[in-house]
């Protein structure tokens, strides 16, 4: 049962990075950016193709699946997505349905439609024995990893001064804007940081969920699960409704095969009616 | 006698601020009693409650001598409670016509009808019209609301409430943004409204106050303040105290 | 002016906006010659057909109550596996009166799930109604040995409907079932659409609160035409079943969903042709797109998603121009007011 926990914890914890980005984005712009798991999958088959193919180091590839997921967030954000800021939320959703649509049908033309894998290198394989509880290494490396950038994020948000900014421009932008704090600049480095997060997200996440096209559309509703029960106001809120989908999910599937899935969908429909804000955010929804 | 509309010691807080404290309003039948008070004193608030938009955290409210303190909003519609909006809240997509329509259809009882066409029953049509020639609104009847100047927005708001035949209705500044050439009208309307019909009205127009008002009552901080005839409150010095204080923060 | 003939005008107006407009006795006309004139295009009118039905039914919600779905497809999926269980266990061996049944079970479920919709923002509503079409796609998946699973509900085989007309290869009972289902449910819809409750949701879209200070109950309103939409759904999911003898996991698919908005996008929302008419251009582009590149269809489908909204749908309706007066005349300002055509919507 620990070894679900422990699982369930890393799966969590992936999640989070993951979705993170996300929640940041619809906070800060109140944008429903649902072809957000797209930036994951560059990031996976990103390092798909430097590991596999080009036999990049495992450790190298990750850090350029940061930065190409980023770069593109932030290309897309700078040419596409302004354009879409101001509307109405069904035309976002709208208009990032049709890129994830895009997406999915471009890497399935380019990489093909079978799951592709990451080759991880030797000794991250394979389980420990803690106190008699199997720890898978990799799902440890993702821990330590994700628990790593969750502290860091959380450092810059309340140390730094871009933080601050990040944390006004949430707030209220208006008056963000008011105080001088260049918003769309804060914005599009968000973006493009949230993204190249999902692209790190997508790269560890290859060995574990596993890898294809349609990536994006099978994950963007635990993006959105996430999110709904976490809330858009802290980083904490995503962070503890992640480790909770990701526990339950484990678990769920673990000891109700039938039903496992299910858990998940009900946490959200469940907490969207009981607090439309959010399980753990503390403001109202907008 | 039944009083029109009467609340017991109504109370509104949100966390730690007051917006009603113990408000205990008293407005006879045919009255025209104006709420008066500085800005932020709780007449929207006060409105909000009687109408359900907010629910009380203590006291009832009466209308015609009914406890309608956890009656849902539209139901207080039903039993004759109306309101205007300060900020007109109106279709903007649909048309006059079709805008007091669908309060007269409610009003009716057929608003739920789904099988028979909007305008095929001829009294409905009959009324429908006659409420928007009462208003000065005839000939714009079938113009999108939104196209509409705003002296005739806010005279289509305030005939949104009539129609519902309310026997208590609360005007929410009526006046308010009305540019100098429409307001006589919107007061026209106003002073015209049948005898049987009870107005609260919610004014910082102390001419539209004192030409219509035959009780006032002014609230301060969410309480009632002070309550009487028009010519007591006028000479009230504590009345002018809080309005002048106001002005000297301002 | 005598006083009578202006009030005779007024007493008009609000009806005349009910009246029949040429054009939409030409679209029935021309649907109707669809029939016997391109005896080889049964199918894909069939198809045309119920995804306009399909269409209409989220124009009820988003056009006419302004809730916004993304999971509609949970009633279209529900209605296409009732009906293909009623018809592959037997149960109910009459076409149409397992149509209906099928109807009402979506119906049901719309009905269960409506409190749903009612609160929240719009981004609540996309997400909860996108849940719930997923969580009915993962039960149908799971429960295998009742839907067939992945592999679809197969070894269906429908009765003659009426005991007469017999499914054919070439589609034709299908086409003009399909057709007539349409026709009759698109009648009623019309109906709704111009009575007192049709303009109750139009002021509910407007301006909730009004309309509940209007007396209009707001929450009862939705509840009944979530419902209704939910069995027009699940009526154009049973045809699909009945007409391919077929059901499979994508009914409730994501994808259906957003093919549908899109649908509605192009056709335009608030004056029931939208669905038919978007329903009728989806499928053409999809015929010709799929022939195209068969496996790469998506794509295209994405990039007209991102344009219509790059562009936006405003500025893309004002081309659809001639789409737009028509139904300005159709639903709106009878009496031919001219600046109420120029607005649009």
């Amino acid at each position: 049962m620990l070894t679900i926990l422990f699982d369930g914890i890393a799966y969590g914890m992936l999640l989070f990075v993951l979705a993170c980005g996300l929640a940041v984005t619809l906070g800060l712009m109140n944008f429903v950016n649902l072809a957000h798991g797209a930036f994951a999958m560059a990031g996976g088959y990103c390092t798909v193709i430097l590991v596999n193919t080009w036999g990049v180091p495992f450790f190298a590839a990750l850090p350029l699946a940061f930065l190409v997921s980023a770069g593109l967030g932030l290309i897309l954000e700078r040419s596409l997505y302004v354009h879409v800021y101001r509307r109405s939320h069904l035309d976002q959703v709208l208009f990032t349905i049709g890129l994830v649509f895009m997406s999915v049908a471009a890497v399935d033309y380019v990489m093909g439609s079978g799951q592709v894998f990451v080759r991880i290198p030797g000794w991250l394989q394979g389980q420990f024995q803690v106190f008699g509880v199997g720890v898978g290494r990799y799902r440890l490396l993702i821990i330590l990893i994700c628990g790593l950038l969750t502290l860091g994020l959380q450092l810059i948000l309340s140390r730094t001064r871009f933080g601050s900014r990040l944390r006004a421009a949430v707030d209220d932008a208006r008056v963000a804007r008011g105080l001088g704090i260049r918003v769309d600049a804060v914005f599009a480095i968000t973006f493009a940081v949230g993204s190249g997060l999902a692209g790190l997200g997508g790269a560890l996440g290859t060995e574990i969920v596993g890898l294809d096209p349609t990536f994006p559309l099978k994950f963007m509703i635990y993006f959105l699960i996430v999110v709904t029960v976490g809330g858009t106001t802290s980083i904490t809120g995503p962070f503890l409704a992640s480790l909770l989908l990701g526990i339950g999910d484990v678990a769920g599937k673990y000891y109700m095969p039938t039903l496992g899935a299910f858990v998940i969908y009900t946490i959200m429909i469940v907490v969207l009616i009981l607090r439309p804000q959010g399980l753990f955010s503390r403001g109202s929804v907008r | 006698m039944v009083l029109a509309l009467q609340t017991l010691d109504l109370d509104k807080r949100f966390g730690g601020i007051i917006a009603a404290n113990a408000v205990s309003l008293r407005v006879e039948k045919g009255a025209r009693h104006a709420l008066i008070g500085p800005n932020g004193a709780g007449k929207t608030t006060l409105v909000n409650l009687l109408t359900g938009l907010l629910q009380p955290t203590s006291g009832r409210i009466l209308l015609g001598g009914q406890d309608i303190t956890h009656v849902k909003p539209h139901k207080r519609v039903k039993l004759g409670l109306t309101r205007t909006f300060q900020i007109n809240q109106l279709f903007l997509d649909l048309t006059p016509l079709e805008t007091v329509a669908l309060a007269v259809s409610e009003r009716l009882g057929f608003g739920g009808n789904w099988w028979r066409l909007v305008g095929s029953r001829a009294p409905l049509v009959n009324e429908v019209v006659g409420v928007l020639e009462r208003f000065g609104l005839a000939d714009v009847m079938h113009l999108r609301t939104a196209t509409l100047p705003y002296g005739k927005q806010r005279l289509l708001e305030i005939a949104l409430a009539i129609a519902s035949r309310p026997s208590v209705l609360l005007l929410d500044e009526p006046a308010a943004g009305v540019p100098e050439d429409e307001r006589h009208a919107i007061l026209a309307i106003v002073g015209a409204l049948p005898n049987d019909v009870t107005v609260l009205l919610i004014e910082h127009d102390m001419d539209l106050v004192f030409k219509f008002a035959t009780s006032i009552s002014v609230l301060v901080n969410g309480a009632l303040f002070v309550e009487g005839r028009p010519e007591e409150i006028a000479r009230d010095p504590r009345v002018r105290e809080v309005y002048l204080g106001e002005m000297a923060h301002a | 002016m005598k006083p009578e003939a202006t009030h005779k005008d007024r007493l008009g107006a609000l009806a005349a906006r009910a009246r029949w407009h040429p054009l939409e006795i030409l679209f029935w006309l021309a649907a109707l010659a669809s029939y016997y004139l391109l005896p080889d295009k049964h199918l894909i009118f069939t198809e045309i057909a119920i995804l306009g039905l399909f269409a209409l039914s989220l124009d009820l919600i988003l056009g006419y109550a302004g809730i916004v779905s993304l999971g509609h497809a949970a009633f279209f999926g529900f209605g296409a596996y009732v009906a293909g269980l009623l018809a592959k266990h037997q149960i109910v061996t009459e076409p149409l009166a397992a149509l209906l049944l099928a109807g009402l079970a979506a119906m049901l479920l719309g009905f269960v799930t409506s409190f749903l919709v009612l609160r929240g923002s719009d981004l609540t509503r996309i997400m909860v109604t996108l849940g719930v079409a997923l969580v009915l796609r993962e039960i149908a998946n799971r429960y295998a040995w009742l839907t067939g699973g992945a592999d679809g509900l197969q070894g269906i085989s429908m009765e003659p409907l009426f005991g007469q007309f017999r499914f054919d290869m070439f589609g034709r009972t299908a086409h003009a079932y399909a057709l007539t289902v349409l026709f009759v449910l698109f009648l009623l819809a019309r109906r709704i659409a111009h009575s007192a409750f049709g303009l109750s949701l139009q002021a509910i879209k407007g301006n909730a609160l009004r309309a509940s200070a209007v007396g209009v109950a707001v929450n009862a309103r939705l509840i009944a035409v979530y419902s209704i939409a939910a069995f027009y759904a699940g009526i154009a999911g049973a045809l699909l079943t009945q007409t391919t003898a077929f059901a499979s996991l994508d009914v409730f698919s994501f994808e259906r969903s957003a093919d549908l908005l899109l649908v509605l996008i192009i056709g335009g929302t608030g004056y029931l042709y939208g669905g038919l008419i978007g329903a009728i251009v989806f499928k053409l582009m999809q015929d010709y797109l799929s022939a195209l590149t068969p496996q790469y269809w998506p794509f295209w489908i994405g990039l007209v998603l991102v344009l219509i909204v790059l562009v936006g749908r405003e500025r893309f309706s004002n081309w659809t121009r001639p789409m737009r007066k028509l139904a300005a005349r159709l639903d709106w300002r009878a009496g031919g007011v001219s600046d109420a055509i120029g607005e649009g919507r």
